[in-house]
């Protein structure tokens, strides 16, 4: 299997929505909802290709989300450790402090577009949550926020986000109380009100036009980050592009831009948390929340639980399209464990004027062990998706502070 | 042998009432008491849909959740629920059974393996959820090659075109589900407008079974009895819930709630 040139990641799959030959992807869902998603994947199409549309995603990108997000080299650190030039694309200073801003504000303008009044969306670290409120309420939508409760509880400067953003924040406390039973409940409501609502899913997971459309949205993170790797080296230096992996949406918007480059030139590590690593851990592929997928499941085939102190990465699946980039060796994917997570969140908050989340600490820790290790000419960018406010109490619970 | 679910079905029209199907969870609450809640209804049912428990799944309401839990809780696995099949074939030859779940507990065991497991133990038919038309054609191709019948779904969103395909395909059973939902939550629709529907369907395919679930209580079944067979479930497995609750036997209140149901379509 070979990734084809010039052709977006999120299109190359075949007219049932499968990538790879048919190893994932897809649409597992109810009769119910194929109608719905059908609909939905008419009207995405019809609107990644209107001029009017992108004229508006833009504006909000822009005014709405702040616009670019800041590229710099990290002095302290790179000096620090010895190695690789290391850069940071601070994804976190956008307005909503993660990534999931893009995605969330994408979902809102379709949902608008489609004419549907409600809009429903799963969250774990609660950043897709939170900026899916905010986005809803910025374009006078209802908002219905699904979240294990276990999330509830340790994401809870989020969940507060969401409230005064007037969206309904709904406890999920089947299974783990986590992620995936928020997920599944989530397509639960939408099975039940797919006549009503638009199903804002939070990761590059699901059926194919919701990984499609996330990844889509996601994708401005890399299309920023060219244009300012040309400005600071005037052309696309040797790059590693380090990024977390969750549900693996960060990680597709930081890398789309770059697939096509020799993987030599531009490689792609993705790192995952130690006990919630599908694609690190050649993990069986099985079918959840409607694709095939790399994924932890038992001998008998139920999803299996995970364990994270990062919420947004205490997911048993991953993204069809990581899968993808996996069977063509076109990314690397590896992990770390919470310690090594919290390890590098205290190295880079003491060098740097960064607080990262928890879930960018993953990949901080990777820069961390593999930059000694490289020369001076290597240049090392890791995408810092989200701000740590949301894991103040986490970090000094573990380690005892949190920098201000 | 001809397929004992086309039987049925001209059985039960023939005493000029529709099908009665159960569905329960195998192994809920545990597998004793689901062969046995199994056995009891047998004489009142026509044909037994049994699910196969997921810890993921994605279009079952509460009471099925509920169910599933319990018999995940007490251990059940792809290898009981065959031996259980096997049990109650036995005992309830002319009884035709359902297995239905989702596509993740076939794929992880194996489509070709699974299927001849199903042919082995007296499997009669399938229900796959989330494997819908035409991702499903291949699939439905081997149960057919196996003599098992693949039931195909049409929702209240199917379009008449796509109806037209999926009837097309379909086997001798085809499952209408009554509203936009998950299952087993109170009717959102009148039992006037799920018949116009079920005609719709019936008009499209005469020589089809098509039988109708979702929502089906006590006291919404009477009133969908022209139809060519009704399927209840959640209601049963709120009966399981409830008798755990206060403590009562399961067995003797599925077995009576049964009773009441099949009397209201006689």
């Amino acid at each position: 299997m070979k990734l084809k040139k010039g052709i977006n990641i999120i299109d190359q799959h075949d007219k049932f929505g499968f990538y790879c030959n048919g190893k994932f992807g897809g649409n597992f869902v109810a009769e119910t909802a194929r109608k719905p998603i059908e609909d939905l994947s008419k009207l995405f199409e019809k609107l990644r290709r209107s001029k009017k549309f992108l004229k508006k995603r833009d504006f909000y990108f822009k005014h709405y989300l702040g616009g670019e997000t800041p590229f710099f080299k990290l002095n302290n650190l790179t000096k620090y450790l010895g190695g690789a030039q290391i850069w940071c694309k601070d994804v976190s200073a956008i307005n909503g402090d993660a990534h999931k801003a893009y995605h969330a504000t994408v979902n809102a303008l379709i949902c608008k577009e489609s004419g549907k009044k409600f809009i429903a969306g799963d969250t774990g670290a609660g950043m897709f949550g939170k900026n899916l409120a905010l986005a809803a309420k910025e374009m006078k939508l209802s908002a219905k926020i699904f979240m294990g409760t276990k999330d509830i509880s340790r994401q809870a400067p989020n969940v507060k986000f969401m409230r005064e953003a007037g969206a309904e924040v709904v406890p999920v406390d089947s299974g783990s109380k986590t992620l995936v039973d928020a997920v599944s409940e989530c397509m639960r409501h939408y099975v039940s009100n797919c006549d009503t609502t638009h199903l804002a899913v939070g990761s590059a997971i699901g059926a194919n036009i919701f990984l499609k459309i996330c990844a889509w949205s996601t994708s401005q993170i890399s299309r920023e980050l060219k244009r300012q790797l040309i400005k600071e080296f005037g052309e696309i230096p040797k790059l590693k592009l380090i990024n977390v992996i969750g549900g693996g949406s960060s990680a597709l918007g930081f890398w789309n831009e770059f697939i096509d480059y020799d993987k030599k030139h531009v490689e792609l590590i993705g790192v995952e948390a130690k006990y919630a690593a599908p694609l690190a851990t050649n993990a069986k592929v099985a079918i959840l929340h409607g694709a095939a997928q790399y994924c932890l499941t038992d001998k008998e085939g139920q999803i299996a639980e995970t364990h994270s102190l990062s919420a947004g990465l205490d997911y048993p699946g991953s993204s069809p399209l990581h899968g993808l980039l996996k069977d063509t060796k076109r990314a690397r994917y590896t992990l770390a464990s919470d310690k090594e997570a919290l390890n590098a969140f205290k190295l880079v908050s003491k060098l740097e004027n960064l607080r990262p989340s928890l879930e960018p600490a993953h990949a901080w820790s990777e820069c961390i062990r593999i930059a000694p290790k490289l020369k001076k000419s290597d240049v090392i960018v890791v995408n810092n998706c989200g701000k740590g406010y949301k894991d103040k109490k986490i970090y000094i619970e573990n380690i005892g502070y949190y920098p201000e | 042998m001809k397929n004992s679910i086309d039987n049925i079905f001209k059985e039960a029209k023939k005493q000029n009432r529709p099908a009665l199907i159960s569905y329960t969870v195998c192994g809920d609450n545990n597998k004793e008491n689901s062969l046995n809640i199994l056995n009891s209804i047998s004489e009142n049912i026509d044909i037994a849909e049994w699910g196969i428990a997921h810890n993921c799944p994605t279009a079952d309401g509460k009471e099925i959740q509920n169910s599933s839990y319990r018999a995940l809780t007490n251990g059940i696995k792809l290898k009981n629920i065959f031996q259980m099949v096997k049990k109650y074939k036995k005992n309830n030859f002319s009884k035709p059974i359902i297995l239905m779940g989702y596509y993740q507990m076939i794929f992880n065991y194996g489509e070709v393996k699974f299927i001849k497991k199903c042919k082995e133990v007296g499997v009669d038919g399938l229900i796959v959820v989330d494997l819908s038309y035409p991702d499903n054609k291949d699939f439905a191709k081997l149960c057919k090659k196996n003599s098992i019948c693949f039931v195909q779904l049409i929702a209240p969103t199917t379009s008449k075109q796509r109806m037209k395909e999926i009837l097309k395909v379909s086997d001798t059973m085809v499952y209408m589900i009554s509203m936009i939902s998950t299952t087993g939550s109170a009717l959102k629709v009148t039992t006037k407008k799920i018949i116009e529907n079920y005609k719709i369907v019936k008009k499209i395919s005469p020589s089809k079974n098509v039988v109708i679930g979702f929502g089906i209580t006590e006291k919404t079944i009477g009133k969908l009895k022209s139809a060519d067979g009704l399927v209840v479930g959640s209601a049963i497995c709120k009966e399981i819930s409830k008798s755990l609750k206060h403590r009562q036997n399961p067995v003797t209140n599925v077995s009576k709630l049964v009773k009441k149901l099949k009397s209201k379509i006689l």
